[in-house]
């Protein structure tokens, strides 16, 4: 009997990481598209984005399925948890790069600031190798290196910090940069609240490994 | 749509003048395996022990309704009851061996159909013995008393007794209830290996059970079936309230 739950339990994780998979490569692919200005790219990012959604729905629904038919307990139930909490945010992720995709297409044609791209894009590098990271740690069980993980995320929000003043100076120096310096302002915004979530799915791979529920995000919920 | 293997239409069984049974519907497709749950006294054992004529040798029970297998019907004078139960088997809540070896269990029901070719005899007791998940443990000791084994295993020398005949239909009626967890484990495991080659129809109280082996799911409750559903539909959202009471554990 058992081994027809762990079947279905290892079918479930494979959906899992194939989505975090998924994810973190379209977070990458929407920065790059961003720094190329690249819009067809930005518009393919915006039309998957219902495929990530959907990917979410039948993972949550394949959760409450084996709940309902299995009543997990222990190690099993914290695993089902932990897929259908982080399942939410991979979500959320994949919302974000679609809203970076967003701005893609906004800032196409306006002047712009090579050095604040410069940094958007190391900040996007950061990010998106985070999600992919973090999904190792989940297939690992490595609740080490998930713990870890809030001190890149401290990091990020301090480079993130730098785009917002650089933006800032920008727009004073020049109004012609108002639209292009916003639009660094919002995807800096994207890319920080996504190591935040990067941050929540680490707190569900350290409740999977040791069953306590933890907080790695030091409060820092300004928008950037 | 799937080939039906079996149909019940108005089952009506009566005790005297009781009646115990009021009107079941209920059909099977070919393989799978199907629960029926119900409080106790909700008619789910004496519906499954019509199936296969089990009523015939107790008095004063009455049974109406159409039973068809395979499009034959099952209550015609002309239907041979040997035949029938070789067709579909059966394995009761108690493990049930008789006081003889292992072999000559699992033989039992070939011999009384006249088999005598011992070559043809063995492979059927082998093939029996690993399709019930047993062989491995039993080879070695074929010719030891079934009596001599574990509950568990018991129970599915019981089961490849049953599956020696080449049914097409098994019924179980309780078939774990009186075993140990890891007995239990061992036989849920039996029939999902089953389920691919075999119709099944599963008594049970338990609601962990039904909901981890079977395919679908019927609901009786004092003797009328409540609601039939495949079994994800019947533990995450069923149709009826009294299903939805009875399997979280509201009543019963």
């Amino acid at each position: 009997m058992r081994q027809y739950f762990d079947e279905e339990l290892a079918d479930l994780d494979t959906s899992f990481k194939e989505m975090g998979l998924l994810v973190s490569e379209t977070l990458g692919r929407a920065v790059q598209a961003f720094l190329d200005h690249d819009r067809a790219t930005a518009q393919e990012i915006i039309d998957g984005d219902k495929a990530i959604n959907q990917r979410e729905i039948a993972l949550e629904k394949k959760t409450f399925e084996m709940i309902a038919l299995y009543q997990p307990v222990t190690t099993d139930l914290r695993e089902i948890v932990t897929v259908l909490k982080a399942v939410s945010v991979l979500e959320r992720i994949g919302d974000n790069a679609r809203n970076i995709a967003l701005s893609t297409i906004h800032v196409k044609g306006n002047k712009r600031v090579a050095a604040i791209e410069e940094k958007v894009g190391m900040t996007g590098s950061t990010v998106a190798k985070m999600v992919s990271d973090v999904l190792d740690y989940y297939v690992n069980d490595d609740a080490v290196s998930a713990e870890a993980i809030a001190e890149v995320a401290t990091s990020v929000s301090d480079v993130t910090g730098e785009i917002r003043e650089m933006a800032i100076e920008a727009m004073k120096s020049d109004p012609e940069l108002v639209t292009a310096s916003t639009d660094y302002l919002v995807v800096a915004g994207y890319l920080k609240r996504t190591s935040d979530y990067v941050t929540d799915i680490a707190e569900w791979i350290i409740y999977k490994r040791t069953g306590k529920i933890v907080e790695l995000n030091p409060g820092m919920s300004s928008f950037i | 749509m799937a080939e039906k293997i079996l149909t019940t239409e108005n089952v009506r069984l009566y005790y005297g003048e009781k009646e115990a049974l009021h009107g079941i519907n209920l059909d099977y497709d070919k393989f799978g395996i199907t629960a029926l749950i119900g409080p106790s006294g909700s008619g789910k054992s004496t519906y499954l022990r019509a199936l296969n004529r089990m009523h015939d040798l107790t008095d004063n029970v009455t049974v109406n309704g159409t039973f068809l297998f395979k499009g034959q019907d099952i209550y015609a004078p002309s239907t041979d009851t040997v035949e029938l139960r070789k067709d579909i088997g059966m394995v009761f809540q108690q493990p049930n061996p008789f006081p003889f070896s292992i072999y000559d269990n699992v033989a039992f029901g070939m011999r009384i159909s006249g088999e005598k070719n011992k070559a043809v005899l063995d492979e059927m007791v082998e093939t029996s013995l690993k399709q019930a998940a047993i062989w491995n443990e039993v080879k070695d000791d074929l010719h030891k008393s079934a009596l001599s084994l574990s509950g568990g295993q018991q129970q599915r020398v019981s089961i490849a007794r049953a599956l020696a005949t080449s049914p097409e239909i098994l019924l179980l009626d309780e078939p774990t209830a009186a075993l140990d967890p890891v007995s239990a484990h061992a036989v849920e495991n039996t029939l999902m290996q089953l389920r691919d080659k075999l119709t099944m129809i599963i008594v049970t109280h338990s609601m962990a059970q039904a909901s981890r082996i079977s395919d679908r799911t019927a609901f009786f409750m004092n003797g009328d079936l409540i609601e039939a559903n495949d079994t994800k539909k019947m533990f995450l959202d069923p149709d009826k309230k009294e299903t939805q009471d009875y399997i979280s554990g509201r009543f019963g």
